[in-house]
């Protein structure tokens, strides 16, 4: 869901077995003539996507959110439906991770350069992955955008977990108290992901004891691991002790119940 | 044309111009009929993360603006200042609102004499 930076190819080596384009619907303005100037698409519009003075309305699909309020209230037929492109889907199989017997099914979104909205693709992409979910079954990892803004609270949508990853800087510490105050609220069970933990650092583990919230992994600040992963190698292909410690995690976040009052 | 905007950075004649037309804190007016100033004060625009430029050609179709003076107008907010029919005049940089009014006066006098 990280559809401006997408990077599943990077470490999951899917192969591509489709895409298709992705485009959000947007006005026009097709019959100018046919306006009575009531203003009311004008009105309606939280985003500047149409404005209405004078004779005609004027639209700009780039600030369009695509709610289709504008065509439903103009009864005269002025504005109709265009396409804006936002990028693209692409889904594809990932080959099985050490020792798992199938290949995952992947899924991604890819923002088109030059778009400044990515929640509509977001919001695309999440609605294909629920399809796929509500087919095939098993469990699903999204991939979120960092921050705590749109993006990030579209692609967790509805989902029964959450794993917040955060370095022991002070940098860190001061986005996962941003990002735990934006996901609190939901009520998913939270837990937090050490990423580059250094001996002796506890600033992420002094925030979560007084947050109230479990630390489920460590990911340590290590030579080899930053290596391996300059060459897109995913974690748990990364050695014994990197697949037990996802493994153990993965177990963890299949039991939310479990770690949701733990600390 | 009686009513002229001038993107502003404070709400009186002696502010200084501000050349951002959709981030500006407000326009101030000048009316040639009677010769009085008053200010629109920019609210909503400011806030808006896209967009401002538009809300602020919309505010000033609504108080009846006839020309803008400002620094510069982005493409959409110039298509918005043109379906409601509003004329701007850009780079304007520097100097106090009156000045800026002024000199707009003056080469519209002396384009009117040329015509």
């Amino acid at each position: 869901m990280d559809v401006e930076a997408p990077n599943l190819d990077l470490f999951l080596k899917a192969t591509g077995a489709g895409q298709r384009r992705a485009t959000l619907e947007v006005p026009v303005v097709a019959h100018p003539e046919a306006c009575n100037g009531c203003g009311a698409c004008g009105r309606l519009c939280a985003f500047k996507g149409v404005l209405a003075f004078g004779d005609f309305p004027v639209a700009f699909p780039e600030l369009c959110h695509g709610c289709g309020g504008c065509f439903e209230v103009c009864r005269r037929g002025v504005l109709v439906r265009g396409e804006r492109e936002l990028g693209v889907i692409r889904w594809g199989e990932a080959l099985p991770a050490p020792g798992a017997d199938d290949g995952l099914a992947t899924l991604e979104g890819r923002l088109r350069v030059g778009e400044t909205m990515s929640p509509p693709l977001i919001r695309q992409v999440r609605g294909l992955a629920d399809e796929m979910l509500r087919t095939r079954g098993g469990d699903m990892i999204v991939d979120a955008p960092p921050g705590t803004s749109c993006p990030a609270m579209t692609a967790v949508r509805g989902v029964d977990a959450v794993l917040l990853v955060a370095e022991p800087t002070p940098f860190g510490r001061h986005d996962l108290d941003l990002a735990v105050k934006a996901f609190r609220p939901s009520g998913v069970p939270l837990g937090v992901v050490i990423n580059r933990a250094h001996f002796g650092d506890r600033l992420i583990h002094d925030y979560a004891r007084e947050a109230g919230l479990p630390i489920l992994a460590e990911i340590p600040f290590r030579r080899d691991i930053a290596q391996a992963c300059a060459g897109g190698v995913s974690l748990d292909a990364m050695g014994v002790d990197m697949r037990q410690k996802i493994e153990g995690l993965a177990r963890t976040v299949r039991a939310p119940d479990a770690w949701r009052h733990a600390a | 044309m009686a009513l002229v905007a001038v993107s502003a950075r404070g709400s009186t004649p002696d502010d200084g111009v501000d050349p951002r037309f959709g981030r500006a804190a407000g326009f101030v007016v000048y009316d040639t009929a009677t010769s009085g100033w008053s200010f629109l004060p920019n609210t909503v625009s400011r806030d808006l993360p896209q967009g401002a430029g538009l809300a602020a050609a919309e505010m000033l179709a609504r108080a009846g603006i006839g020309v803008v003076l400002t620094g510069s107008v982005g493409p959409k907010a110039a298509l918005a200042l043109g379906a409601a029919k509003i004329a701007f005049r850009e780079n304007t940089f520097r100097g106090t609102i009156r000045q800026a009014v002024a000199e707009y006066l003056a080469t519209r006098k002396l384009g009117e004499a040329l015509a």
